[in-house]
């Protein structure tokens, strides 16, 4: 059977159409059942989320393990030792590796060898994002920067492309590193990347991150695009940094020194 | 035919193997289907013993309610089902679901071993701990 160019382009626009119907497919349980999925009406709102870090606050070593422990015991973060398979969402970091471009030689003594509490910076401009082949990882609405593990297909492109250092890869199977599960929330598992979350979950109910909640006021979080919020007020009255600011992701995690 | 006894033992014996599976199993039965127990004390402790949606539906439609589910709730912060009855949920597996169906061997396992389907849910999730 032959088929003419003319007819071979008819057929292909053709079908090209016809494709497009199965645009809606994510919706199609609402469409047909009558039901709804609705946002929780106690759910926080916010234009974009941010947070200050007052390290000042963080006196003891007990300061930093609190706020660590509290986020990764609920989310099911496996404490692996050998570095190069180690998995982490909150993490101290020394001064000279969090901000390695304002690391000058004479700074006070204290801030120099204090260790920073540095975590996944939610980027306005995430270049995690912008790499995803999959889209696994998205940029809420809000500004949260997710990670969908259910899509992630483990290509590792995000953690080449984060200049944080903020996402770990499950080399190992993360379920025989977790001391206590939290049965509420899911581990992960071998073969994906994972990182903060900053708590959706815990903001879709109303409530503030974990670490948040955990750092008795060292940590502030709130909406940056309303100037009335905690943050806004906090960052109108004090000197901040911000991490690697000068490569333009636009880090939302700022540190009150 | 050059050979021809080692062709034809070739095919015989190839036939065999090919066709082991039916002949194995032919004149059996096949085995019954598995009926998946909702007996779990937080079933027994319901006045109506009601999933989100009538049996029926989710008999057939499970795993399109859960894809859905899980891809509005990460990718959409939408966490409330509103079921065609008006009665509210909260969208989780572990939380919602396995809370009812706490016996995830004999409610998923028998099914899905049945179909021979491998749903890697368990992979992250936690499963709901159970005897035996």
């Amino acid at each position: 059977m032959s088929i003419s160019r003319r007819e071979f382009l008819k057929i292909a626009g053709a079908s090209i159409i016809l494709g497009f119907g199965d645009i809606s497919a994510i919706n199609a349980l609402e469409k047909v059942e009558g039901t709804q999925v609705l946002k929780d009406i106690k759910a926080l709102k916010a234009k974009r989320w941010a947070m200050v870090i007052d390290i000042k606050k963080f006196k003891t070593e007990e300061d930093y393990k609190r706020v660590i422990d509290a986020c990764h015991r609920i989310h099911n973060v496996p404490h692996i030792e050998n570095p190069k398979h180690e998995v982490k969402w909150i993490w101290t970091e020394t001064y000279e590796h969090a901000f390695p471009d304002i690391e000058y030689e004479y700074i006070p003594e204290d801030i120099k060898h204090k260790p920073f509490i540095v975590l996944c910076n939610h980027c306005d401009n995430p270049a995690c994002v912008r790499v995803c082949p999959v889209k696994a990882t998205f940029k809420r609405e809000d500004g949260i920067v997710m990670q969908d593990m259910h899509r992630c297909i483990g290509c590792k492109f995000c953690m080449a492309a984060c200049p944080f250092g903020a996402r770990s890869y499950n080399w190992l199977h993360p379920r025989d590193y977790i001391k206590e599960e939290n049965r509420e929330f899911p581990t992960r598992t071998t073969g994906v990347v994972e990182k903060c979350i900053l708590c959706y979950w815990r903001i879709d109910k109303g409530l503030p991150p974990a670490c948040v909640e955990a750092s008795n006021g060292a940590l502030i979080f709130g909406d940056l695009a309303d100037p009335n919020s905690e943050v806004r007020r906090v960052l109108s009255a004090n000197y901040v940094i911000r991490r690697k600011a000068e490569l333009g992701t636009k880090p939302m995690v700022y540190y009150i020194i | 035919m050059y050979d021809g006894w080692k062709i034809i033992i070739g095919i015989i014996i190839f036939l065999g193997i090919a066709t082991f599976p039916i002949l194995y199993d032919l004149g059996k039965a096949a085995p019954p289907p598995p009926e998946p127990k909702i007996d779990t004390p937080e079933i027994q402790k319901m006045v109506e013993k009601k999933c989100v949606e009538p049996k029926s539906f989710m008999k057939v439609e499970h795993m399109v309610l859960l894809k859905d589910w899980r891809d509005l709730y990460v990718r959409e912060g939408r966490s409330i089902y509103l079921s065609a009855d008006g009665k509210q949920y909260n969208i989780s597996l572990s939380n919602t679901c396995m809370k009812c169906h706490s016996n995830k061997k004999k409610f998923c396992d028998e099914c899905h071993n049945y179909a021979a389907v491998t749903p890697y849910c368990w992979d992250c999730h936690i499963e709901p701990k159970e005897e035996g």
